[in-house]
């Protein structure tokens, strides 16, 4: 029965993992750099509106257009707003729209996909067809459609984000669920008397979460290149409102014309932040399974 | 041993760099093969037989490297060559098979090519007429319908038929020497027989030396001439069959011997050899492999083990070994 | 060879059935009275009831949906309110522009990938392997809108190299006589040089700027893939016959890896298809995508709906494609009917 010892996570099993963890972080330092980029990330959506030098939305078009200086680290945009405190400012909105669209499809694709999984038959059918659907439409299209359709909103990027990568996290939930359905733990906690329901969420589906997490941490990257894409076309986020990916298309004009920090910054800003998610997606990757390293 | 002999490996060092250290996989191996003569390589698992078979025909893994040695094919050592050499000597002077024959075997080409393509590299033959002669070889190999089956993939073949389309390919260059690594592992028992066979024949055919690699003790006994024993990346032993058989001096052959089956044993009395293989990473192995799990050993044996003797018909790496009938041991007994 | 083709293509009928459902709902859904957003932002309380009326919105779902795929069935995707002209019309007018512009993309991208991911692995460790990672991990964190408006930046602003990003042809140019739709093709068909240099100056960045965005995931794959075959057991056999690097390299590893390439080409053109839509906006391409973003800036929803119905079902005519494509490439595949 070597599925109650592996599976369950009892508190010795958490603090070896933290052990572990702290060495791969130590041996890389790739790794570790993508752990301190997102301590940094991270502290900077929570505190960042508090200790931006100017208010993201205060404007001043006495100022406008003005390049990098000292008195504004990244310039200023047309209507005279300080970057560098709408970029900080950003930070905010789009983590939220990060965690809150993984963490919405961790449940969505993990708790059907386990469901699949786990009872199979009609279930099963019908899940697999609803994912399948999905993914016969190019991931960004029906992003957009979703959007169109349901109305503009914050709340519907994170919606439209969820339901395109449903598919994958439903897939991998199954296959996990399937191996698991006959488990040990599975049986005694049938036996003690947890409904069907039970077991799958709260015995099944914390399982499946650290298998999950790798791909959850590139999700979150993903998350936010849609989202950034999608305020770009004009949908979701709207002005004055300081997101990275409409401050982009704010900036767009500009470059023509030569004002190119008006775009670089959020851009970069952008780039900064997928990139720290997929290096820690790897990272992780290691701490979780170092088999599957690539 | 014949005068020159086809493949003569001296003194051949192989470590692997892994990440938990570095493996000294061989150490001092060193053995002769005559021209036209089987021979056979006889180990337990992680002996070090196939690395180095592989190590004669450069194709270790990356991770490994040769330290120390010679392989001397005919005038050329094979070691020491340059990649451009070792190309034009494989597959054309000498010729490896492997275990599982069907995962050895390109899966999206027809078989047939895969035999014209060592016949237009080493035959210098045109894709036609090589592609004619493929057929030649796939009926030298015992293939059925040659012509039709030359078009076919791997997949569509049994184990038995891939084994033989590797013979085709590894014998198209008529090569002096084969080296045969566990070819009938996965084949079923009268398959075995009739490859082994096929692989006899072609050999006194061609007039081709042949290197048996293998674990089963009493196929060796079978088909080779001489048997080298190898124990743990060391030679231990290498003999005439029959006096191999008859007089096992180091202790590892003999446990070897008394732990082979043949048709009449019964299986409770078959003995295991004590211990296992020494860790290889180890920085303090003993000069002698074998002495941590040898029932024999003296404090003798932790002196540096004697030197290869090329020209002793029977050779023994043993301080201490079983008493023999022939006086042809080259070293005295410490007991 | 024909009936594995039968049967692919037998496979794709569900997956369409779904498409169809799905683009149907998601106009079905709009909060509120669907008839207003068909109506547009300006309309009256008369107009939205005649809407209603006309599109049949005031029927059961059921019937409405019948009447969707009866209008499908005749090629009616509505009309665009902007234009006043039927959207088909409009798609099929401006699918060549945004077919021109991703496969020149997609051409660049593979030319290059292909390539870098072989060499990536066969000289594991090598400096054109660590190039291959850095342009695989960079790759995937470009907002694709970000890189092309550095490349405007740096080619058209800085270095004046490039020509401004408005589009196929410049002013001064006229399209060439419409064959194909691909500028670069009827240009050369009309025998004018001058106006294919046009076309393939105003091409270049968006489609370098497509290509960037679409090497990384096959140049990942080509390496991965590579590496796997390299370490096979038929390349080692392959070796010890002798062959020549060439032959082990190209005949027999790379045929062989290239087989999960094919496959994640499937996974790139979801990609390409989303990324054209940014791409097309930063350079006033005016291919499709630009045309879904102007309808949806306007409120305008048949052509939105049009726009994701086209992608979709062109997305699964090419999946189908790629799917045949690897089985008659693939022999096991192939003999398996």
């Amino acid at each position: 029965m070597t599925d109650i010892a592996a599976n369950s996570r009892t508190a010795s099993g958490v603090a070896a993992l933290l052990h572990h963890a702290r060495y791969v972080i130590g041996e890389n330092s790739v790794t570790g750099l993508a752990f301190g980029l997102f301590a940094i990330i991270l502290a900077t959506a929570m505190l960042g509106p508090w200790v931006v030098p100017y208010d993201p939305l205060a404007s001043n078009t006495a100022e406008a257009l003005k390049a990098p200086s000292l008195a504004h680290l990244f310039g200023t945009d047309q209507l005279g707003r300080d970057i560098f405190s709408r970029v900080v400012a950003a930070t905010q909105l789009d983590f939220t729209i990060a965690v809150s669209s993984v963490v919405l499809v961790f449940f969505m694709g993990g708790l059907a996909g386990v469901a699949a999984g786990f009872f199979g038959g009609w279930t099963d059918r019908i899940i697999g067809r609803i994912a399948d659907t999905i993914m016969a439409f190019p991931l960004f299209v029906l992003a957009m459609g979703i959007v169109a359709a349901l109305g503009n909103t914050v709340q519907n990027i994170v919606l439209a984000t969820a339901i395109i990568n449903f598919p994958l996290y439903a897939r991998v939930a199954r296959a996990e669920a399937n191996v698991r359905r006959e488990a040990g733990f599975v049986e005694a906690a049938r036996l003690s008397g947890n409904s069907e329901w039970r077991i799958l969420a709260f015995h099944i589906l914390p399982n499946v979460f650290p298998i999950l997490v790798v791909q959850m941490s590139l999700t979150m990257g993903y998350a936010i290149l849609n989202a950034a894409g999608l305020s770009f076309i004009g949908l979701g986020v709207r002005p004055p409102t300081p997101e990275w990916g409409i401050m982009v298309a704010e900036g767009a004009a500009n470059i023509i014309s030569g004002e190119w920090w008006i775009a670089f910054f959020p851009g970069a800003a952008l780039m900064l932040a997928v990139f720290c998610f997929n290096l820690l997606g790897d990272g992780l990757r290691d701490i979780v399974d170092p088999r599957r390293r690539t | 041993m014949s005068a020159a002999p086809a493949l003569s490996v001296e003194g051949l060092c192989v470590e692997f760099r892994t990440r938990s250290g570095i493996v000294r996989a061989l150490e001092d191996v060193s053995f002769g093969v005559g021209k036209g003569e089987t021979i056979a390589l006889v180990g337990e698992s992680g002996s070090g037989k196939s690395v180095t078979a592989y190590a004669v025909m450069g194709i270790l893994d990356p991770a490994g490297r040769i330290t120390a040695g010679r392989a001397m094919l005919g005038d050329l050592d094979l070691i020491a060559a340059t990649p451009r050499q070792l190309a034009d000597v494989r597959g054309r002077q000498i010729a490896m098979i492997f275990q599982n024959p069907r995962t050895a075997l390109n899966p999206i080409r027809p078989v047939g090519r895969q035999i014209a393509d060592v016949l237009v590299r080493h035959r210098k033959l045109s894709h036609r007429q090589a592609l004619t002669a493929a057929v030649d070889m796939l009926r030298a190999v015992g293939i059925t319908d040659p012509a039709r089956r030359a078009k076919t993939y791997p997949f569509e073949m049994s184990g038995g038929m891939c084994q033989r389309v590797m013979i085709a390919i590894a014998l198209a260059a008529r090569p002096s020497l084969l080296i045969a690594d566990e070819p009938t592992t996965g084949l079923d028992v009268t398959t075995q027989a009739v490859i082994m066979d096929l692989i006899g024949e072609l050999a006194e055919q061609l007039g081709m030396a042949t290197i048996f690699i293998t674990h089963d003790l009493a196929l060796a006994g079978q088909r080779a001439r001489r048997i080298i024993v190898m124990h743990a990346g060391h030679v231990v032993e290498t003999a005439p069959t029959k006096e191999l058989f008859a007089n096992p001096r180091h202790p590892y052959t003999g446990e070897l011997i008394a732990a082979t089956p043949d048709s009449a044993t019964n299986l409770n009395a078959l003995a295991s050899i004590p211990g296992s293989l020494p860790d290889l990473r180890r920085a303090d192995l003993p000069p002698c492999r074998y002495s941590e799990r040898c029932p024999r050993k003296t404090e003798h044996c932790a002196q540096p083990l004697p030197r290869a003797d090329a020209n002793a018909a029977h050779d023994v790496a043993c301080w201490n070994p079983l008493p023999g009938q022939t006086a042809g041991a080259r070293n005295a007994s410490a007991a | 060879m024909l009936t594995i083709i039968l049967k692919r293509a037998a496979t794709v009928v569900p997956t369409l059935i779904g498409v169809i459902v799905v683009t149907f709902l998601l106009t079905r859904v709009l909060p509120g009275d669907p008839a207003v957003y068909f109506a547009g932002p300006a309309a009256t309380p008369q107009s939205i009831a005649e809407i209603r009326k006309s599109l049949g919105l005031d029927q059961p779902l059921p019937e409405q949906f019948a009447r969707y795929v009866d209008d499908l069935a005749h090629g009616n995707l509505g009309n665009s309110l902007a234009t006043g002209r039927p959207v088909l019309a409009e798609i099929t007018s401006r699918l060549p522009a945004s077919a021109e512009l991703t496969l020149f993309g997609l051409i660049i991208a593979v030319a290059i990938a292909i390539p870098l991911g072989i060499l990536a692995a066969v000289k594991q460790g090598s400096w054109i392997d660590h190039t291959c990672r850095i342009v695989t991990t960079a790759g995937v964190s470009l907002p694709v809108f970000f890189t092309g408006l550095l490349l405007v930046y740096v080619f058209y602003f800085r270095l004046g190299w490039a020509p401004a990003p408005i589009g196929r042809l410049d002013v001064f140019f006229d399209a060439p006589p419409h064959v194909t739709g691909f500028y670069l093709i009827d240009s050369l068909i009309a025998g004018d040089f001058e106006l294919f240099r046009a076309a393939l100056s105003q091409l270049i960045l968006p489609g370098a700027t497509l290509a960037i965005f679409s090497l990384a995931p096959i140049a990942r794959m080509t390496r991965a893939s590579m590496l796997a075959v390299l370490a096979s057991d038929y390349i080692r056999t392959a070796r010890a016959s002798g062959l020549s690097s060439y032959t082990v390299v190209v005949t027999y590893a790379f045929r062989n890896a290239m087989l999960p390439v094919i496959t994640t080409l499937g996974m790139v053109f979801s990609f390409l298809l989303g990324a054209n839509v940014l791409v097309e906006k930063v350079f006033a391409w005016p291919g499709i995508g630009s045309f879904a973003v102007e309808a949806l800036i306007a409120s305008d929803y048949a052509p939105v709906q049009g726009f994701v119905l086209t992608m979709a079902i062109l997305y699964v005519a090419l999946n189908l494609v790629i799917d045949i494509l690897y089985g008659v490439v693939d022999p096991r595949v192939r003999l398996e009917a």
